[in-house]
């Protein structure tokens, strides 16, 4: 690989890092970890994505988005494409990325937890403990396991009483 | 009017859209109580798990489409063909009821969707393996939100309980073929493209009666009733799904927003 194509690549990371997502507009596409490689073909640019959830209607979005930054960059043509495997989790996403959704309001979620082999547990309305991205409180409660993306969950505090959106882990 | 579109009878494709067309359809269903559900949170969870499940369904006709050679692609295979050349099983094509009728068909397909991605993950079609990668984490929230629910109505009021008891009397039995495995089956278990759905019955009854003892409900005895809808002979209902679902593509060719 000469220099220069790998300036196009470093370049290309860098615009990519500014096209945000359309329905988180705090993280950029890069936060969210679903670029998974650039490559330089030499004639085009070729940018890999990665799906969040099966049916997330940016994905079409965020292709278009990103080309449209690269092109105005000069660094096109460019041409997205998406890889499914392995699938996207949510421990991509960078410390600098959580630390943006907290700032908006999103308490971003934990670790994935490992597959334990118990094939259903039932939680009734407890669920994981998430805190508040406002005050801190560990005291909050989920208010709905589905919130206005596909992406989230709705909770509230306990404490400062706000109602705040989980990035769900999965 | 647009033309319907006939599918080769190539039992890999058959696979895949049992699979595609059983998430479209009862995609179809879940959609039908946006702005109707009891709750504002469950309209939104709802629109979710649909969303959610159409994507899945995209996937899977996607590369059905493929493999079936004659270069049909999600949309065609979704809007073109006749109720015939549907694959999904009866039980997501029933009437979406009252809310428990949702919940227990959601609990029933989820448990089964999840099981059923689960072994894909080891598809010989990296392809397949890559959409059940994704699907699987989608399945088992659906399918842990549904228990939630059927334990909250099962241990709820009388009229929640006295619901739930009615939707496990409508549907039940049409759990059966979910699991009635036959050539298509075979076939799939042969090549290593998925398992024998028949493999999946006793993971699935045992999650089945996790959530039902923890709902205080019981399961009707099984009896011999079998449904026909992933061999293409289906309900009465379906007609109307696909008469709504496909009425604009039909209508205005090619349409697009």
């Amino acid at each position: 690989m000469s220099l220069v194509s790998t300036d196009r690549v470093e370049r290309a990371w860098q615009v990519l890092d500014t096209v945000l997502d359309p329905e988180v507009p705090a993280l950029s596409v890069c936060d969210l970890g679903i670029v998974r490689e650039v490559i330089d073909h030499g004639a085009e640019l070729e940018v890999v994505l990665t799906p969040t959830y099966s049916g997330c209607p940016a994905t079409e979005v965020i292709e278009a988005s990103v080309l449209d930054a690269l092109e105005t960059e000069g660094l096109g043509p460019a041409r997205a494409t998406l890889r499914r495997a392995p699938a996207w989790t949510t421990d991509w996403i960078s410390a600098e990325g959580r630390r943006k959704l907290n700032d908006y309001g999103i308490a971003p979620p934990g670790p994935v937890s490992p597959e334990d082999g118990v094939p259903i547990r039932i939680f009734g309305r407890k669920a994981d403990a998430v805190a508040c991205p406002r005050c801190g409180s560990a005291m909050t409660e989920r208010l709905s396991a589905f919130g206005s993306t596909a992406c989230k969950a709705m909770y509230r505090c306990l404490s400062c009483r706000e109602p705040f959106e989980h990035f769900k882990p999965i | 009017m647009q033309a319907s579109i006939a599918i080769k009878d190539d039992s890999a494709v058959q696979y895949l859209l049992r699979i595609g067309d059983t998430a479209l359809v009862l995609a179809q269903r879940l959609g039908e109580w946006t702005g109707h559900a009891p709750v504002l949170e469950e309209d939104i969870a709802l629109a979710n798990m649909a969303l959610d499940l159409v994507g899945q369904a995209r996937a899977v006709l996607t590369r059905a489409g493929e493999l079936e050679g004659q270069g049909f692609d999600e949309d065609q295979l979704a809007f073109l063909r006749e109720e015939r050349d549907f694959r999904n099983v009866t039980l997501v094509e029933l009437p979406r009821g009252d809310f428990a009728v949702t919940v227990l068909r959601n609990a029933m397909v989820a448990t089964f969707l999840k099981l059923l991605w689960t072994r894909l993950q080891q598809s010989t079609d990296a392809e397949v393996a890559a959409i059940a990668g994704k699907a699987v984490k989608e399945a088992r929230y659906h399918q842990q939100h549904a228990a939630d629910w059927a334990v909250r109505l099962g241990q709820g009021t009388d009229e929640s309980r006295r619901r739930m008891d009615a939707a496990l009397g409508q549907l039940w039995r049409y759990a059966a073929e979910l699991f009635a495995a036959d050539a298509v089956d075979e076939a799939a278990a042969r090549s290593g493209l998925g398992p024998s759905w028949a493999e999946l019955k006793a993971p699935w009854e045992a999650e089945m009666a996790t959530i039902l003892s923890a709902a205080g409900l019981q399961a009707p005895a099984a009896g011999t009733f079998l449904s026909t809808g992933k061999r293409g002979v289906h309900s009465e209902h379906m007609g109307y799904i696909l008469a709504e679902m496909q009425h604009l593509q039909r209508a205005y060719p090619g349409g697009v927003w």
